[in-house]
């Protein structure tokens, strides 16, 4: 038997038995692909797009050596956002990020090896021959306990901040660094060569395409932030779907950025800690809903509500009446 | 073995003793769903008068200038147009051709959702066009991050703490610019492109949706769906 049901207008439509119009589907396709075509060509002509150069290890150490060098004993004493972060990076306990108590992101666990005061410094630094100062500055430190390691770095972390630069060589105040000093002052000299650049590379032979590393020892450093912020591309200027110049970006992601704006994601509080999973959660149940509207009551009947669709189809219901 | 007529082969007659290849039932259900004047039709109902209609058309059109543009770009590699003048003008041809899809197919959506366009065993068309938008952002912000400028840098280095946050970051490296290159001008254009057709077909196998009326014309009739 068959089975019935009751007519919905949301759902269900009207088989069509009015007349057919003649209609040139080719010459649409083509037409409105030229029409395309030359609007694309006229604003490409006219605006042009944005290409803010990269910066890279040697542009962000010259610019600023001081930040460099206060960026890099971070690094090295493992206090850096890059060797607080966690997973996927490397195996810091209870920093990500949570919804209730789940963390997708630890679960996984490490996934892209990172670690900073090795990759980022002391391996770099190894690599350098011919410094017998730096060799033994390695090795002093190398072979120091923990305890004294972190006291010389934290001397350092401080020291570094009332820094200056002087004959193209960072200058920090007299203290108790130990090898410290010596590490700091040749990796920032490495990185202004260019040769730092090189090293973060992940290599898997003599190419290499994956820039990770580099990315998030760029990322760590005040000078990074503060081009964003001259760009207003700050997580607080919406971020992301900005780009460089008076250009539209991707404004199609303003419904991901906007909760960043909004409480409770902007808040001190745990969905403010936890924003990013917060809002990529809510995303996917937004982008779910949005896939199903046909099949969501309520949802569904908006549009006969909106009456929009008698403007779209004006001349069809006047030619009913 | 039965011999045929060579017209009744290229016409697609099948015989009996073929009904159980899958060639014979892919054709069959093609020519069932897909008949000539279904797939390039050449008339459409009378209610299909407004400008509404034409940015599904637009929105192809855009999809097709940025493939070209793209194409254009990657015949010199990714790093070419920041020292060519050439290369300068296509890449800004494929920002604004990327500017103009998004801008097009957003007001298709909308105009689709108040027609209520999933009505009339429509929704799977609706849903391939969300899947479309949805893989198009994901196209839109590998191509941010194949750049290779201060852009990717920053649009990469604040986009892995959300992709990370919820565990992709771990399989899909936003910081790994071989990575997103590959995702940008290989499997996501492959997506969407696909699906596109896909969608497009869905809309030419179903018909463009009826106007919403309020009441069925003929209850023994009336949900039943299609066009005419």
């Amino acid at each position: 038997m068959a089975r019935t049901r009751t007519y919905n207008p949301d759902r269900d439509v009207n088989p069509w038995t009015g007349p057919y119009r003649s209609y040139d589907l080719a010459k649409e396709i083509v037409v409105t692909f030229l029409a395309v075509a030359v609007i694309a060509v006229v604003l490409a002509v006219v605006f042009g797009s944005p290409d803010e150069k990269s910066v890279t290890l040697k542009s962000w150490s010259t610019a600023d050596q001081v930040d460099f060098a206060a960026t890099a004993i971070t690094e090295l004493d493992g206090s850096s956002a890059t060797a607080q972060y966690g997973p996927p990076y490397n195996d810091v306990a209870d920093v990500s990020q949570k919804i209730g108590p789940i963390s997708v992101e630890s679960a996984l666990g490490v996934h892209i090896p990172v670690n900073p005061p090795q990759d980022f410094v002391l391996g770099p630094l190894s690599t350098v021959t011919g410094n017998p100062q730096l060799t033994k500055a390695l090795a002093t430190y190398r072979a120091a306990s923990p305890a004294q390691q972190q006291r010389w770095t934290a001397a350092y972390e401080t020291a570094v901040k009332k820094a200056t630069v002087s004959d193209g060589k960072l200058v920090v105040p007299p203290g108790a660094y130990g090898p410290v000093a010596v590490l700091i002052g040749n990796l920032t000299q490495l990185a202004t060569s260019g040769g730092l650049d090189a090293s973060l590379i992940n290599h898997a032979g003599f190419y290499s395409t994956d820039y990770t590393k580099s990315l998030l020892f760029v990322a760590d450093g005040g000078y990074f932030s503060s081009l964003g912020d001259a760009h207003h591309l700050s997580g607080e200027q919406w971020g992301m779907m900005n780009e460089t110049g008076s250009y539209p970006g991707q404004p199609w992601l303003w419904l991901y950025t906007v909760w960043y704006q909004v409480p409770p994601f902007n808040g001190d509080n745990t969905f403010g800690a936890n924003a990013d999973a917060y809002v990529w959660i809510l995303m996917m149940i937004l982008t779910a809903g949005f896939l199903l509207v046909p099949f969501i009551p309520g949802v569904r009947s908006i549009p006969r509500w909106s009456r929009v669709y008698k403007i779209i189809w004006r001349d069809h219901y006047r030619a009913q009446r | 073995m039965t011999t045929v007529d060579r017209n009744d082969v290229e016409a697609g007659v099948g015989l009996p003793e073929d009904a159980d290849q899958w060639t014979a039932k892919i054709r069959g259900f093609l020519m069932r769903n897909l008949p000539p004047g279904r797939l390039i039709p050449d008339r459409q109902p009378s209610y299909m008068a407004s400008w509404i209609y034409i940015f599904g058309a637009l929105t192809m059109g855009a999809l097709a200038m940025v493939i070209l543009s793209g194409g254009l770009l990657s015949l010199e590699g990714p790093t070419w147009w920041h020292t060519s003048t050439v290369g300068l003008f296509v890449n800004s041809l494929h920002l604004w051709s990327v500017e103009l899809f998004f801008f097009f197919m957003v007001v298709h959506l909308w105009g689709k959702f108040f027609m209520a366009a999933w009505r009339g065993n429509r929704a799977l068309t609706w849903m391939t066009g969300v899947i479309t938008f949805m893989a198009s952002i994901g196209a839109g912000l590998t191509g941010y991050l194949s750049q290779t400028n201060f852009d990717s840098q920053w649009i990469s280095t604040q986009a892995k703490d959300g992709i990370n946050a919820v565990g992709i970051g771990a399989f899909f490296n936003v910081l790994n610019f071989g990575q997103m290159l590959m995702w940008h001008i290989m499997i996501l254009p492959l997506a969407v492109v696909a699906i596109t057709i896909l969608h497009v077909l869905l809309v030419r196998t179903r018909g463009i949706v009826p106007p919403i009326e309020l009441e069925p014309a003929d209850p023994a009739t009336a949900a039943t769906g299609g066009e005419g």
